[in-house]
């Protein structure tokens, strides 16, 4: 039973490391698979429009994730914030999150006819862990939101979009 | 009504304002899902049962910024903001607010 408990910690630790890289792989898989379908509608970040778009209706669209980061991620995460500096292994999972958020804010304004977005905003939240002691559930929410338009002339082609 | 993050709304003009409108609402996860989550949790990745549950938060929110924007007698809101607060364990704040008008 002693060595019991003192194993436990080394296999979650290798069962997360495993699941989740596992787990990585495929989202990536699936957000390039996604982005290449959400290509046609074009989202920007500026909120003035070209003078020669007519805009004939818009709507507020949005798409949201939450996330949290494996056992084994925050267990090296916990050990690089003893010496400080970048933690690299926290990024990568924000940075899936933002792309699928953006992705959903695509395809909601897609599934509705618009082919534009501007005005998109991306906000984080912490959410509490549901226990007093601090070590139940903790997530992160990405929200991107922005306003859909349609346009009664069709918009300029532009690269990538 | 019509809705949009925008200080104007595209291709419509703003001929009167009602001021600040919001909605606001706050809910808990259920014990079901947060146990599912914990589970999550450990491996990483998305809390599916905690994105609806926002995204229905934000919805509700939502619907009550625009009740009151209709009261006021305003047919759109102009640039719409959220605000999350995590108010107490386990449970969110999902604020919606915006700027109630009329447009044309």
């Amino acid at each position: 039973m002693e060595f019991l408990s003192f194993a436990i910690a080394p296999i979650m630790l290798l069962g997360a490391w495993i699941s989740g890289g596992i787990l990585e792989r495929r989202h990536l898989k699936s957000l390039l698979l996604l982005e290449s379908g959400s290509r046609g509608v074009l989202a920007v970040t500026i909120e003035d429009l070209p003078p020669d778009w007519h805009v004939e209706s818009c709507e507020l669209v949005m798409g949201n994730v939450v996330i949290s980061q494996d056992y084994f991620k925050r267990f090296a995460a916990s050990i690089k914030g003893i010496f400080g500096g970048n933690i690299r292994v926290l990024e990568p999972l924000l940075e899936r999150a933002r792309r699928e958020a953006l992705i959903r804010m695509k395809g909601m304004a897609h599934a509705r006819g618009y082919d534009t977005i501007i005005n998109v905003r991306i906000e984080t939240a912490t959410l509490a862990s549901a226990r007093g002691d601090g070590k139940g559930t903790a997530g992160v929410e990405i929200l991107a939101f922005g306003t859909a338009i349609s346009l009664t002339n069709p918009r300029r082609a532009l690269p990538g979009a | 009504m019509i809705m949009s993050n925008t200080q104007e709304i595209p291709g419509k003009t703003i001929v009167e304002f009602f001021g600040v409108v919001s909605g606001s609402t706050v809910r808990a996860k259920h014990v079901g899902r947060d146990i599912m989550a914990g589970l999550k949790n450990m491996v990483g990745g998305e809390l599916t049962g905690y994105t609806e549950l926002l995204s229905e938060a934000r919805g509700e929110a939502m619907r009550r910024m625009s009740y009151q924007a209709e009261s006021m007698g305003a047919n759109a809101i102009v640039n719409v903001r959220f605000a999350t607060s995590s108010v107490a364990q386990g449970a969110a704040e999902l604020f919606a607010y915006g700027t109630a008008v009329t447009v044309e």
